[in-house]
């Protein structure tokens, strides 16, 4: 791409920062692509669930008989067929339940020959329930004469995380300011366009194949094997094309297991696909979270401490939702240098649905409380906004309280380009002086950052990722990693890698990533991990391949390595270009001599970074990197709407590599973003979601979405390829606070709930008239509840 | 248990089918289930997300919302239809060439709704293509590319 042939030579270009065409696009756009939602396998059974509909009962009888007896059923399953098959993070959850402690528990699951069959067999069983008392919030869970959801965890306590750093009472004392709010975020879940899907199959050997969503192939085997009380080394996970993931596919679910139960029992491959409803229903949420921060600072403007007190609502099984103030804590000990640390996180089990993870994993959460409190003190303290942001920011070489090293840091340029681009300091001024005006419709603008890692996340004993690379006789590259594709791009990013280090055509290059049994060693797609990862993965193998055949090619035409580069195909002299020999023919010639070599490299790759560990001091990622979001909103004071008319953003990415899939990333993550903060809402009335579809449950649409002004700063990475870091989370990150600043500016009134809904806004603005207050934190906080 | 079944007669894609279903199928399943042209997805089942979208008669359905026998006598284009000979048509070659495709699975949704606003707006702009898009979800691109593909093929027939 990009490169000229001409005569004799080829002159050095680069793919790195490229638009290239994602390899898979072209079948994506026909309709050719075949996704797991799409796979039949012969003699397939249609596997339905059946789920509780309540959110906490003992389960006293079951009959299974009738569904049994209906032609066309080949299996029935129940708790007391799964018991002692405990799976989950803490070993709380099994594929069907005896006991219901939320409303898509799983009951008993029908394996038949059609999904009518399977979905009329659920309606012949009888079940018989004793309905309990429930706990459907985290302060009512943990009050003391609360309903017990498990004996095995009292007081309905599940995950606990505390760090602290310095002298709090001292940092207090020495305090000018001090705001303090209590924060409240609410449940959305993915609406992965795709809805959940596997498809289990076993051989006679009793080796389970199960076509999964999941991205997390490796871990995933380890965590599915306790569920079917299988050795993880006898489940081979096959990873077809999946319809979005966004987080959710980063644990085993029950329909899973349920999958892989029922294919055992009727000896023939068994589908579980899940309908919208039960999608909305019974997939992950992202962690509602009750957030109690005090942030403080002297008169001059210097950050003195943070403290966080967060109520997690767990619901009935613990996933990876609650593991998020790990994540959380970073943020709030290294959103701009805050020297003294109080945080102290508990998760509590309720009877509602339960999280797993979702892009942003807590950061979300934690920076629509960091990044308000930022902008409280900036305009109690008179100071210019960006003024204040700049003292405070961090600078190269710092490390935060948690000891993560920031080795590059950009926080002051995205700061400084984001609001150059938008006039921010003039603008915000402007608008504050006219929110007292009568007019119905008032414009704010706000603005927001964040920190994230950008570097992989070692929260497992390796962070690293395993990739093997052949060249053949044709010069076309095999690819071979454990990093997974979920639409996100990582296939444009390798493929232009290896296309980049071996001077060859993108279209040459082929990625095998979709067979744990073919595939090496993965962390899995989290933590805006896999460009980074795996990307540096496939730069290392393909340097390692490009060495080969340059020392090759060096034989060949007596020529020092040093001075041959690969373009093109071709083996050319690096300062002139002039062409030495054809490539393919170069690999036929090493594969044909008398002491023949095939190119077959392999690497492993494990970033330098530690391990998160139980005290929570280490640098547990090789980059981290910040963001910049700047919105700017106009508020319709007689309907509530908020509508975004722009938003501006600066990240540092290190450096692009795939630009068109950098800037997809970047918009799709706003969007996510912009519905959590906006619009998206699971309504829970004791447990139970009352707007399970799109109608009611509104993500953004074309028509929402706003004019987008991005900026990447690439200042380089030393240790990811090329210089890149990781980017994929941030955008989801920094959207919602930078909003509720903007309506913060637009109308003097803080809401410190998520989302911003147009009723929300309304009764915010109607209690701020009441009160004849235009700025009022206790008003915002009437708001809130 | 099963329903009742009827055979109907219709142009699919351009060429004359003849399929017998059950009167309660929906086009969706027919055509996912009955006649494997996978291309058009299901992912909400009631109208909300377009994944389901096709052309019939040249309008733009979703094909959860209609019954299968409904089909009968008229004509349906899927997203398996679009493509001429090897030749990407000029919505999928664009969506392709602005990175508008990341999991890809509402894009068949969105390329045949697109398809029809192109075909039947003479004044379509950006702001058109928004309101015309509504219907249809994506989970993935945040839209812009999506917008930028289809305003590319608006703007090279100009």
């Amino acid at each position: 791409m990009n490169k000229k042939t001409i005569a004799t030579h080829i002159e050095k270009t680069t793919l790195i920062g490229q638009r290239v065409r994602k390899p898979d696009a072209a079948d994506k756009s026909t309709g050719k692509t075949r996704y797991i939602n799409d796979l039949v396998l012969p003699q397939m059974l249609y596997g339905k669930i059946l789920h509780a509909g309540r959110p906490h009962a003992q389960i006293v009888s079951i009959d299974t008989t009738a569904a049994e007896q209906l032609p066309g059923v080949h299996g029935v399953l129940t708790g007391k067929d799964v018991a002692g098959l405990k799976f989950g993070f803490v070993r709380d959850n099994v594929a069907l339940k005896e006991t219901v402690r939320c409303e898509h528990d799983e009951v008993a699951a029908v394996a038949a020959e059609t999904e009518e069959i399977a979905s009329q067999a659920l309606g012949l069983i009888k079940v018989e329930y004793k309905d309990l008392p429930g706990v459907f919030s985290p302060e009512d869970g943990r009050r003391e004469d609360a309903p017990l959801i498990r004996g095995d965890f009292p007081g309905n306590k599940s995950l606990h995380f505390a760090f602290e750093h310095g002298d709090l009472t001292a940092a207090e004392a020495e305090s000018d300011i001090i705001v303090d709010n209590v924060f409240k975020v609410h449940h959305v879940t993915h609406c992965c366009m795709g809805t959940s899907c596997a498809i289990a199959d076993f051989d006679n050997n009793g080796k389970l194949t199960i076509y999964s969503q999941t991205q997390y192939p490796y871990n995933y085997k380890m965590d599915l094997a306790p569920a079917l009380g299988m050795h993880p080394g006898d489940i081979r996970v096959i990873q077809p094309p999946v319809g979005g993931a966004f987080g959710s596919k980063l644990d085993v679910y029950p329909y899973e297991p349920i999958a892989a139960l029922l294919a055992k029992k009727t000896g023939r491959p068994v589908k579980v696909l899940y309908t919208r409803e039960e999608e909305f229903k019974s997939a992950p949420t992202r962690q509602p979270a009750v957030i109690h921060m005090r942030t403080g600072c002297k008169k001059d403007g210097t950050l003195t401490f943070r403290s966080a007190d967060v109520l997690l609502d767990n619901g009935a099984y613990t996933s990876w939702g609650p593991t998020i103030p790990v994540v959380m804590m970073r943020t709030v000990s290294g959103h701009y240098r805050v020297p003294v640390i109080a945080y102290n996180a508990q998760a509590i089990y309720t009877n509602n649905p339960y999280a797993g993870s979702f892009r942003g994993y807590g950061n979300v959460q934690t920076t629509f409380a960091t990044a308000q409190q930022i902008d409280m003190l900036a305009e109690q303290l008179d100071m210019d906004p960006i003024e204040f942001r700049l003292m405070n920011a961090q600078k190269p070489g710092e490390r935060t309280p948690q000891q993560a090293f920031l080795r590059e840091c950009a926080l002051d340029k995205c700061l400084t380009t984001a609001a150059d681009a938008t006039d921010f300091v003039t603008r915000q001024k402007e608008y504050g002086l006219l929110r007292n005006s009568d007019s119905r419709y008032k414009k704010g603008i706000g603005i927001a950052s964040s920190i994230h890692n950008a570097g992989g996340a070692k929260i497992h004993k390796s962070d690293g990722c395993g990739t093997m690379l052949k060249v053949d006789d044709y010069a076309r590259a095999t690819l071979i990693t454990g990093a997974s594709e979920i639409g996100q791009g990582i296939d444009t990013v390798i493929s232009l890698i290896v296309a980049e280090e071996l001077g060859i055509p993108v279209e040459h290059v082929t990625l095998m990533n979709n067979d744990s049994d073919l595939a090496p060693w993965d962390v899995g797609v989290h933590a805006s991990r896999t460009t980074f990862i795996a990307g540096e993965g496939a730069r290392r193998a393909a340097v390692k391949a490009r060495q080969q055949i340059l020392n090759a090619a060096s034989t060949f035409a007596e020529i020092s390595a040093d001075e041959l580069d690969l373009r093109d195909g071709f083996v050319v002299r690096d300062k002139e270009g002039s062409i030495v020999i054809k490539l393919e023919k170069l690999l036929r010639q090493m594969h044909f001599q008398p002491e023949p070599e095939l190119v077959m490299v392999t690497d492993y790759y494990e970033p330098n970074s530690e391990p998160e560990g139980a005290d929570h001091i280490s640098n547990m990622s090789a980059a981290y990197s910040h963001a910049v979001h700047i919105a700017e909103i106009t508020v319709d004071t007689w309907t509530g709407e908020i509508k975004v008319d722009k938003i501006t953003s600066a990240q540092d990415v290190g450096r692009v590599i795939s630009r068109a899939g950098l800037e997809g990333q970047t918009e799709g993550g706003i969007a996510i973003g912009l519905g959590y903060a906006l619009t998206e809402d699971m309504q829970l009335e004791d447990g139970m979601l009352k707007n399970p579809c799109f109608r009611d449950y509104k993500v953004i649409t074309a028509p929402e979405m706003p004019e987008l002004d991005l900026h990447f700063i690439e200042d380089g990475c030393a240790e990811g390829p090329y210089g890149a870091k990781g980017a994929a989370e941030l955008p989801t990150i920094v959207i919602a606070p930078a909003i509720a600043n903007a309506f913060y500016n637009a109308t003097g009134v803080r809401i410190l709930s998520t989302p911003l809904s147009p009723e929300k806004v309304v009764r915010a603005l109607i209690l701020a008239q009441q009160a004849d207050v235009s700025s009022s934190d206790s008003m915002a906080t009437a708001a809130v509840s | 248990m099963m329903s009742l079944k009827t055979q109907i007669n219709f142009k699919l894609n351009g060429q004359p089918v003849t399929v017998t279903v059950p009167v309660t199928m929906n086009t969706l399943t027919m055509l996912r289930d009955e006649l494997d042209l996978t291309g058009t997805k299901y992912a909400c089942g009631e109208g909300e997300c377009g994944a389901c979208t096709i052309r019939l008669d040249g309008k733009t359905i979703n094909s959860c919302l209609m019954y299968a026998v409904d089909c009968d006598g008229r004509e349906v284009v899927t997203i398996e239809g679009l493509k001429s000979g090897e030749t990407l048509h000029p919505l999928q070659q664009a969506f392709v060439d602005h990175g508008a495709i990341q999991c890809g699975f509402c894009i068949p949704g969105m390329i045949m709704q697109a398809d029809y606003l192109v075909e039947n707006n003479p004044d379509l702009d950006r702001a058109r293509i928004r309101r015309g898009l509504e219907g249809n979800i994506c989970r993935c691109t945040g839209y812009t590319k999506v917008l930028d593909a289809i305003t590319s093929v608006v703007e090279s027939r100009e």
